[in-house]
């Protein structure tokens, strides 16, 4: 049988990327069905297009490249989580997948100013009509929920089939938050690349950046100081930390209890605040850059990370015992919105939504990068897969948190906090667990530094479709609360 | 005072107040969330301001979508009237009938849901429908109730049980405290408060009452959100009327005695909103399908009022 390693040889480097023939990449679609390999990325440039790969059992990590000329043979045909990934890259690039099961548009709903930003741009074709699958039977009603909600949240649309209250078919139409962050990147100075790739999405700003700054020191082989690598990894924690605070209060606020959210808010409020003074940004926005970091931490930062730390350990406790043991809430969270185990590997789900579905992938485990290889934690797993779960392992990961950023406290290395980039050409490929789950990034690099292309794939393209799985069977007035539990990010997938 | 000044009284006190006691739950839960919240007085400037704003009408809408906000609030506005806030006041007293007023609660019921399905949207006949499984259980259970109570003081008229009440040397009475449980929870269920519905959700899909209200605007919006008030109104004087009618000044009474009833009126109404919100911060709403559960245990609670009753008058 031949291997991952086998196809893209022996290499130190993480992510080796070769170029293959059609049968190299149709027997990699085999491997994808079958479930030995798991699909990391999947994206297209004008001329070629890429899968990024991960071996079980071996672990081996790579990508494949396939040159294409307006066509590729479809992955999608055997490998769900490929069919959306597929449909955006004919959106966006214009390369057309053979075979493809599912040749609806994804993200260009005809609204945009031109077809196939990164590739060959044509006439926009105007707005068509989206065929939603269909559905059948007798009594079943239909319920249209979005683009615009009656909260402030990002918009998207889904429509439920329902038979009474029970949701027997939820589809999700995404795309309504289009921004051309890939093709704005194409030919951007490293500055501005850098500073989009800290807005794909708000709230995990900190990851991207990450991710993108890794991705450009590979490619130009920058030595990072430690300590900016420690910092980063604080930031990292703290944006988990915020994250996680919000969608526990958020998720239990959907089932109307608002005293979680009130509670979560207020620790949420004080991570901000922490952030703030740590780093002078709430968000800790553009404070990763490529090379190392923008903020450096003083004494009096690190003693406001410390304090945090204390209050978490003091307060938290008392929030999860209000979770716990409020039986109204038990009621609505446990056994609902459950995802299969099956599903969870099968989608590759990253994050909290895989780890509550007994699927245990952490980039910081499985592809660490300094300081986290030194550093002492535990990936929380669980097996049920409902909201519950969810809600479970993202109090776990907080407390996980807390014990990294202890560790980086007191580990924490003197000295510079920034290594000169020194441009080249070349490609960087990397891994970075935001609190969502795994962000890819991959970018290529002209001569004079700026990007010649760059690819970020967010954890939600792949845990989008699982919850269209996890609602099935449940009633409609679940879906917020699941819709909650899961958090993907709308903008993330939308680039 | 003569009984029809202080009817009058009533019934622009109950409209007058409504808002303000939804402004008082609603800052009451406020404190307990640890936020500062809108002030009690809110509730006016928003119905203020959207008498003042234009109203939408979906070009789908019939006579009814237009029509139902004045009939809702007219019912709900006369069944709070009726309920003894204050003093006795027997000007409309053969009509203050429980029977009467669950009657004018119950047909405002059928006109929102009606409002609801009316203009077609898919979240109007979502509400309409959720409302109406809660009401083939919910109604049944009030008339048991009412049966429990009438057969404790021998009347149907509200003001003669309240009269009983306040005057009998009844003492704790178990069908009587069983009969209140089951009231206060009927309450919770028709006032479409967490656990049973959330008021202040965005959510449509979990929305109950404001599914079916999604579609109005403008002073039909202001209309059903005074409605709201008044109906939570109601149930507050109807419990405190019933249940702790001390206070409650006599027909004919003196100004001071009035006053004094006023002013036990206005403590009674912020220890219920107090208590409501209290209630509501302490839970999670539940399930749909679980509604029926938990109205079904206000419907046997009338039931084992009824026959706790039957049972030691037979000895």
């Amino acid at each position: 049988m031949v291997t991952l390693s086998d196809i893209v040889g022996n290499t130190d480097r993480r992510w080796p990327r070769v170029e293959v023939a059609r049968d190299v990449w149709e027997y990699a679609r085999t491997q994808l069905a079958e479930g030995k390999w798991d699909l990391i990325a999947h994206w297209g440039e004008p001329d070629m297009v890429h899968v990024a790969l991960r071996e079980h059992g071996s672990g081996t990590t790579g990508i494949l490249s396939l040159s294409a000329r307006g066509s590729f043979p479809s992955l999608g045909r055997d490998c769900l989580p490929a069919r959306r990934l597929e449909r955006a890259i004919r959106d966006l690039v214009g390369l057309i997948p053979e075979q493809a099961p599912d040749t609806r548009a994804w993200l260009d709903h005809g609204r945009w100013s031109m077809r196939h930003p990164q590739g060959t741009p044509e006439q926009p074709a105007g707005p068509q009509p989206y065929a939603f699958l269909p559905v059948e039977g007798e009594s079943l009603h239909q319920i249209l929920v979005g683009p615009v909600h009656a909260g402030i949240i990002e918009p998207g649309h889904f429509r439920f089939t329902c038979s009474g209250e029970t949701v027997v078919r939820l589809e999700a139409q995404l795309g309504y938050v289009h921004k051309g962050i890939e093709s704005l990147m194409t030919g951007a100075p490293l500055e501005r690349a850098s500073k989009l790739a800290a807005r794909v999405s708000g709230d995990t700003t900190v990851a991207y950046s990450t991710a993108f700054a890794q991705a450009v020191e590979t490619a130009c082989a920058t030595e990072v100081p430690a300590r900016a690598l420690y910092l980063r990894a604080i930031m990292l924690e703290l944006e988990r930390l915020a994250n996680h605070f919000g969608d526990i209060g958020g998720t239990c606020n959907d089932a109307a209890f608002s005293l979680m959210l009130a509670n979560c808010a207020v620790m949420r409020e004080h991570v901000l605040r922490t952030a703030q003074t740590a780093f002078g940004h709430r968000l800790m926005m553009d404070r990763v850059i490529p090379g190392g970091v923008a903020a450096d931490l003083s004494t009096a930062g690190q003693s406001a990370i410390a304090a945090l730390l204390k209050r978490i350990r003091k307060q938290f406790p008392a929030i999860v015992a209000l979770y716990e043991d409020t039986a109204s809430l038990q009621d609505r969270t446990v056994r609902t919105g459950m995802l299969r185990h099956d599903l969870a590997m099968q989608f590759g789900a990253g994050g909290y939504i895989g780890r509550a579905s007994g699927r245990s992938f952490d980039t910081r485990k499985i592809l660490p990068w300094a300081p986290y290889d030194t550093l002492a934690f535990e990936t929380p797993l669980l097996q049920r897969g409902d909201v519950d779960a969810r809600i479970r392992i993202r109090i776990a990961e907080v407390e996980q948190s807390c014990v990294l950023l202890r560790q980086m406290l007191d580990a924490l290395p003197s000295g510079p906090i920034q290594a000169e980039v020194v441009p080249r050409a070349g490609e960087g490929t990397t891994m970075v667990e935001g609190f969502r789950g795994d962000i890819f990034a991959w970018l290529r690099l002209n001569d004079d530094g700026t990007l010649a292309r760059c690819h970020l794939r967010d954890p939600s393209w792949f845990q989008w479709p699982l919850l269209e799985a996890a609602i099935y069977g449940n009633i409609v007035a679940d879906f917020p609360l699941c819709n909650k539990s899961f958090n993907c990010s709308y903008s993330g997938h939308d680039l | 005072m003569s009984d029809l000044t202080v009817q009058v009284l009533q019934a622009i006190l109950a409209l007058g107040l409504a808002p303000l006691l939804t402004g008082m739950v609603r800052k009451t839960k406020a404190k307990l969330q640890r936020r500062r919240g809108a002030s009690i007085f809110q509730p006016y400037r928003d119905i203020a301001r959207l008498m003042r704003k234009e109203a939408v009408v979906s070009h789908d809408a019939s006579w009814i979508f237009t029509a139902a906000p004045t009939f809702i609030l007219a019912a709900t506005w006369v069944a709070a009237a009726l309920v003894p806030m204050f003093a006795f006041a027997s000007g409309l007293s053969s009509a203050a009938d429980f029977i009467v007023m669950i009657g004018l609660l119950a047909s405002a019921r059928f006109a929102l849901a009606l409002a609801g399905l009316d203009i077609g949207t898919s979240f109007g006949g979502l509400g309409s429908s959720r409302e109406m499984l809660f009401a083939t259980v919910a109604e049944p259970a009030i008339l048991i109730l009412i049966f429990a109570l009438s057969l404790i003081c021998g009347t149907t008229r509200l003001l003669d049980i309240a009269a009983f009440i306040q005057t009998a040397q009844i003492g704790p009475h178990i069908s009587l405290l069983l009969a209140f449980a089951g009231l206060a929870m009927l309450a919770v269920v028709e006032n479409g408060r967490i656990p049973v519905d959330n008021p202040a959700t965005h959510l449509e899909l979990t929305m109950v009452h404001e599914a079916m209200v999604l579609e109005y605007s403008g002073r039909h919006l202001a209309q059903i959100e005074l409605a709201a008030s008044l109906k939570l109104l109601f149930y507050v004087s109807l419990l405190s009327a019933v249940f702790l009618p001390w206070g409650l000044a006599p027909a004919g009474a003196s100004f001071a005695l009035i006053g004094l009833g006023l002013a036990l009126y206005f403590v009674k109404l912020a220890g219920a909103a107090m208590l409501l919100a209290t209630f509501e911060i302490s839970i999670a709403k539940m399930r749909v399908f679980r509604v029926p559960q938990f109205t079904g245990v206000a419907l046997m609670l009338g039931l084992l009022a009824v026959i706790l009753l039957l049972v030691s008058r037979s000895f």
